[in-house]
């Protein structure tokens, strides 16, 4: 599960007020090469939470993102396109667990893949 | 400016939404709502006919249409038509020479390929054909493997009546400089045949492809998937260049597939396509979206399950949404490895949350492309499909399946903002189009009208196809 889909997800059990974002528990990381393209990484960050990614790639171990959401100068810059990128596509979350703020009720990531169906008691 | 564009003779309704969809994306026009091409028939021509007349703005639009579509034979630059071979002299000398002369210069190579429609031209017949193009000076060299300009000189005749051909009704003969065509050779490499991993419906390749251009997909997109089972849309979508993203609620046809070699990534690393960037198990009844997020997928391109060879499921087990059962807790020592209860996912419903979903999740002007079955005994002339205040239909094209059904490829444009109010209009509008239409939304009954037993069909439906009677020769959308 790449950081890109994490920041996508959230909690939504009933009853749940803020299920975002999910804290990643992590079993295993792998780190994947991904074809680098400005464009889409360009069209993606506005709508990237961005407290909520830094803080997801550095509990996968990587800290070389800003805390604060770049500025749209930083984005023509290739240096912080590249981290971004890194961090966005490249570090996946192959085995572990996202953990609903609120709750505490774990859904597992196997094999890369979040599994995020409800409980019968959730929906 | 006019070209000549003859389509490969299948998939009729399919055609012209997809060069629509195509001179759109290759266009410089910005209005994604009010986008319309010209079209004509040639003379004597029936509308069925794989020959049509369409205006696109330049040749280098012309040629990237033609070369991305996957059901154009060629887009020809007309240099003269006839009912004659005399008719079609005269039109040739009469076409301007600044546009003849640059193809025709010593310099190039050239070949010419006559064809036909509705009839067989012997090998003998073609070179006499050729020889009698005489009249128009090429100077360059023949090339017969890789010339710089193709000609082509396509008879059309009107056998049609006899051999399942749509009925033209007189002969037309077609002269023109080819500006592109279509690669066919990507439908071998793509085919289920030889598809690693396979599952009962996982789309057939042309018709991914034909999504895929509807969708305008492209490098730099973001496309997704709801309903994305063995993966077969999304490989169509990064064949073209896209960020692909699917979910599906069965965990193992998306996780496990059958094996380590034979999963959803096994499709991708077969054609060397960049992997899906994000795979996972969710409910779109119930999806796990964050609030804000909105506006993120350029396309989401599906085939949802309407129950005949796949049924959908949504969370919460079938007999607590009925009440039947009191709600219950799932013991803690049992939580992990629990596989919550699903309910089936009736059609309406399932359509309904799609639309919301495509409302909140694409960017404006984004596309929403899915199919929707539709049973044929209705004969109703005036289509229903379901409708939601942030969209636009754009297209609609039906495939025959059976005798009983059709699927309808539709196609629709994100053209306002998602919001409350909409949501509920939308809302309204589903219940609406459930009371009023088409029992067989509901569970079950769409599966039972299609694998119904033949008697029963008879006595209900006063359909003539279904007799005794021979079956007319030209069958128009069966092709």
């Amino acid at each position: 599960m790449r950081l890109l889909t994490h920041n996508m997800l959230s909690s939504n059990i009933k009853g749940v007020t803020n299920g975002f974002p999910l804290r990643i528990e992590v079993e295993k990381v792998i780190e994947k090469q991904v074809d680098f393209n400005p464009d889409f990484l360009k069209n993606m960050c506005p709508k990237i939470e961005w407290k909520a990614l830094a803080d997801a790639s550095r509990s996968l171990g990587y800290s070389e993102l800003p805390d604060e959401a770049p500025e749209s100068s930083l984005l023509e810059s290739e240096e912080f396109l590249k981290k971004f990128h890194h961090a966005l596509l490249e570090l996946q979350l192959e085995e572990g667990a996202l953990v609903c703020p609120e709750t505490g009720r774990k859904f597992p990531v196997n094999k890369g893949i979040p599994n995020m169906l409800l409980h019968e008691d959730e929906v | 400016m006019w070209y000549l564009c003859v389509f490969y003779h299948r998939l009729l309704d399919y055609r012209r939404p997809e060069i629509e969809s195509l001179a759109q994306l290759f266009g410089e026009e910005n209005s994604y709502s009010n986008f319309a091409l010209e079209w004509k028939i040639p003379k004597h021509h029936h509308p069925d006919s794989p020959f049509h007349f369409v205006n696109l703005p330049s040749e280098d639009v012309a040629r990237s249409v033609a070369n991305r579509s996957i059901l154009v034979k060629g887009i020809y630059e007309l240099w003269g038509e006839g009912s004659s071979y005399e008719e079609l002299e005269e039109a040739i000398r009469n076409y301007p020479e600044e546009r003849k002369l640059p193809y025709l210069s010593p310099e190039s190579t050239f070949k010419i390929t006559v064809d036909s429609f509705g009839k067989v031209i012997s090998f003998q017949e073609q070179n006499d054909r050729i020889k009698g193009l005489s009249y128009i000076p090429f100077k360059g060299r023949v090339n017969l493997k890789n010339p710089e300009h193709k000609f082509w000189l396509i008879e059309t005749d009107d056998y049609g009546v006899n051999n399942g051909l749509p009925p033209v009704v007189q002969r037309r003969i077609f002269f023109g400089r080819e500006v592109g065509a279509a690669d066919r050779k990507l439908l071998p490499t793509y085919q289920l045949k030889s598809r690693t991993y396979l599952g009962p419906t996982a789309m057939d390749a042309e018709m991914a492809f034909l999504m895929a251009n509807q969708a305008l997909v492209e490098p730099g997109k973001l496309v997704y998937d709801p309903f994305v089972g063995t993966g077969s849309i999304l490989v169509a979508a990064a064949h073209f260049g896209a960020m692909t993203m699917g979910a599906d609620i069965d965990i193992r046809v998306v996780r496990d597939g059958r094996g380590p070699d034979c999963n959803v990534w096994s499709n991708f690393k077969q054609y060397g396509l960049p992997m899906p960037v994000g795979l996972l198990r969710a409910d779109n009844n119930l999806p796990p979206w964050r609030p804000g997020l909105k506006e993120v997928f350029n396309a989401i391109i599906c085939d949802p399950p309407y129950g005949v060879r796949a049924g959908g499921r949504k969370s919460g087990g079938r007999k607590l949404l009925k009440g039947a059962v009191d709600p219950y807790t799932v013991p803690d020592d049992k939580r992990v490895g629990h596989i919550p209860s699903t309910a089936p996912y009736c059609l309406s419903e399932c359509v309904h949350d799609l639309l919301d979903l495509a409302g909140r999740m694409l960017v404006m002007g984004g596309r929403l492309v899915y199919f929707y079955p539709v049973l044929r005994e209705d004969n109703s002339t005036e289509d229903c499909f379901p409708e939601h205040p942030c969209f636009k239909l754009v297209a609609s094209s039906e495939q025959i399946l059976s005798s009983r059904y059709s699927r309808i490829l539709l196609t629709m444009v994100k053209i306002g903002p998602y919001s409350e109010e909409n949501a509920l209009a939308a809302r309204i509008k589903h219940l609406e189009f459930r009371e009023n239409h088409l029992k067989w939304l509901e569970d079950g009954n769409l599966h039972s009208s299609v694998f119904a037993p033949a008697d029963a069909q008879l006595t209900a439906s006063t359909d003539s196809r279904l007799s005794k009677e021979p079956k007319p020769k030209y069958r128009g959308k069966y092709v």
